[in-house]
């Protein structure tokens, strides 16, 4: 490989480890990114000079970890003048004791993924943080993931690293209470990213893998670096069975294929076969009742054992769906309840459950509520009423392949 | 993203009675630990000696079954690794890694195919 390319890939790959190590010595996300990048910088001069070291990892994060113990001397010479002439010296960050540990890399990227996944981020940033210091994404690349201007991502996560800075968020795995407030968060990020690329909410194709595949590999990374916590290998386990039906999703011609209509033998085994192990392991840490993602990774996991679609449990899965509306309640669950429903006791008890979320304001502009709702007035033979729901469906879609398979579906009632 | 297959491949003759030092087990671990928490190991284990394997072969409509060792081919494999890389550059990038976790005196082969995906 050229040493310039290796530099890159290295780069790519290490760049969440340096950003963790540097992190936790300057306590600062937005240094410690600038630090990493003068390390490539460094690299980029002497790699094609003198060649690429044996461990070209080590080798950066040793580099930016001795910019940053720099920047920290100068910091506090420059305190240690301005306190000799009597001046306030509250800036100042000292190192913190024990630093000279180096090998903590694992615990320093889980201190980076809880920093970037506080609430004091909106949603949005969040994901966007994540993928950049997690996902080793450029701005440019999460960009075009989510159609929106490199500009506006670019000044996201500038002011996410700033907020961070400014609010004094620890570099720390949190304990006790909030620990499982902000692993949740940490959960939801991935699993935002990943459904954003699973079902585009906006744009011309409907599936974007890169993001699933970003996605997948940081819950992968999280249950490695977080053995014990069932949610984690439970969000992993629901990814990987998602993921496994990707090929079936899209017809030829990049359109969706409905899970009813999806060609089984075409489901990747091994993924399914992680998720069954990914399953197994958030069983076997768990000590209490079954958490949101160990619920619904449960569901998938039916679908998953299911070789054709009639073979489907459905009533295990109502009873799932009702578990989960039970005990984490939201308007999308109970849509999906309602689905799990029509097929148990037939759509007119799902009917009267779909329904009830009328009104439910987080619906108003789901296209799945009235897709669904179609769906079971076809089946009703309510074919007028069928056909309009599917109009009002394919007119709240933001995908442009959603909006075609609706109208087709309007077409064909 | 692509998944990996490496194959890595040793001279059974060349392979010190010994086996793994106590060091290289050590490494060897330590990196299959970074590489899995990277989120990029799929799977990995080693084999144990082609004397314990065999082959079956099919030529002319006929099977033929040999017992290892498989002593006309120089170099065998010895362990394999199934991971899911960003690209080509990544995939080399934890091979190169995990050879030179070894000792100067081993000869080894990590041939990284890319896995074909339907």
């Amino acid at each position: 490989m050229d040493p310039r390319e290796a530099v890159e890939t290295v780069f790519r790959i290490e760049s969440p480890r340096i950003i963790a190590t540097v992190t936790r010595l300057v306590r600062d996300v937005g240094i410690a990114e600038e630090l990493a990048q003068d390390a490539l910088v460094a690299a980029l001069e002497q790699w094609p000079r003198d060649g690429v070291p044996d461990n070209p990892g080590a080798w950066l994060t040793a580099t930016a970890r001795r910019r940053a113990v720099d920047l920290i001397r100068r910091r506090e010479t420059y305190a240690r003048k301005l306190a000799e002439i009597g001046r306030d010296l509250t800036e100042t960050t000292p190192p913190p004791e024990g630093d000279t540990d180096a090998d903590d890399f694992g615990d320093d990227v889980l201190r980076l993924v809880f920093m970037a996944c506080h609430p004091v981020l909106t949603p949005a940033a969040r994901t966007a943080l994540i993928l950049r210091l997690l996902g080793g994404l450029t701005t440019a690349e999460i960009a075009r993931a989510y159609l929106a201007p490199e500009a506006t991502v670019a000044q996201r996560i500038v002011r996410a690293k700033r907020t961070l800075a400014e609010k004094n968020v620890a570099f720390e795995v949190p304990h006790g209470p909030d620990r499982e407030a902000r692993l949740g968060s940490v959960l939801d990020v991935i699993y935002l990213i990943f459904n954003e690329g699973y079902a585009a909410t906006a744009g011309d194709d409907w599936l974007r893998p890169a993001l699933c595949e970003d996605a997948l590999r940081l819950a992968r990374q999280l249950a490695a670096l977080m053995p014990q916590e069932p949610e984690v290998h439970a969000l992993a386990a629901l990814l990987e069975f998602q993921a496994s039906r990707t090929p079936a999703r899209t017809d030829p011609d990049g359109g969706p294929v409905l899970l009813r209509d999806q060609d089984r033998r075409r489901w990747n085994r091994p993924l399914i076969a992680r998720g069954i192990h990914a399953l197994a392991r958030a069983e076997a840490t768990t000590s209490g009742a079954p958490g949101r993602y160990t619920l619904q990774a449960t569901i998938a996991a039916c679908h998953a054992h299911a070789h054709r679609y009639e073979d489907t449990d459905w009533p295990s899965i109502a009873v799932l769906y009702g578990l989960l509306a039970t005990r984490f309640p939201s308007p999308v669950v109970e849509l999906n309840r309602a689905v799990a429903v029509s097929m148990t006791q037939g759509p007119a008890a799902a009917l009267t459950l779909v329904d009830a979320l009328a009104a439910e304001p987080a619906l108003e502009a789901y296209h799945l509520l009235p897709s669904v709702r179609g769906d079971l007035l076809e089946r009703l033979g309510r074919t007028e009423e069928a056909r309009a729901e599917f109009v009002r469906a394919a007119g709240l879609a933001g995908n442009g392949r959603e909006r075609e398979l609706l109208r087709r579906r309007a077409e064909g009632v | 993203m692509p998944r990996y297959l490496s194959l890595v491949k040793i001279d059974e003759a060349r392979v010190p009675a010994e086996g793994h030092s106590e060091e290289l087990g050590r490494r060897m671990g330590e990196l299959i630990e970074e590489i899995t928490k990277a989120g990029v190991m799929l799977d990995t284990a080693g084999l144990l000696p082609s004397a314990e394997g065999m082959s079956v072969r099919w030529e002319g409509g006929r099977i033929t079954v040999t017992d290892g060792p498989f002593t006309e081919s120089k170099e065998v494999v010895g362990g394999y690794a199934i991971t899911q890389c960003k690209d080509r550059a990544e995939a080399l990038y934890w091979a190169e890694r995990f050879l030179r976790v070894h000792e100067e005196f081993w000869t080894l082969t990590c041939e990284v195919r890319e896995i074909a995906e339907g």
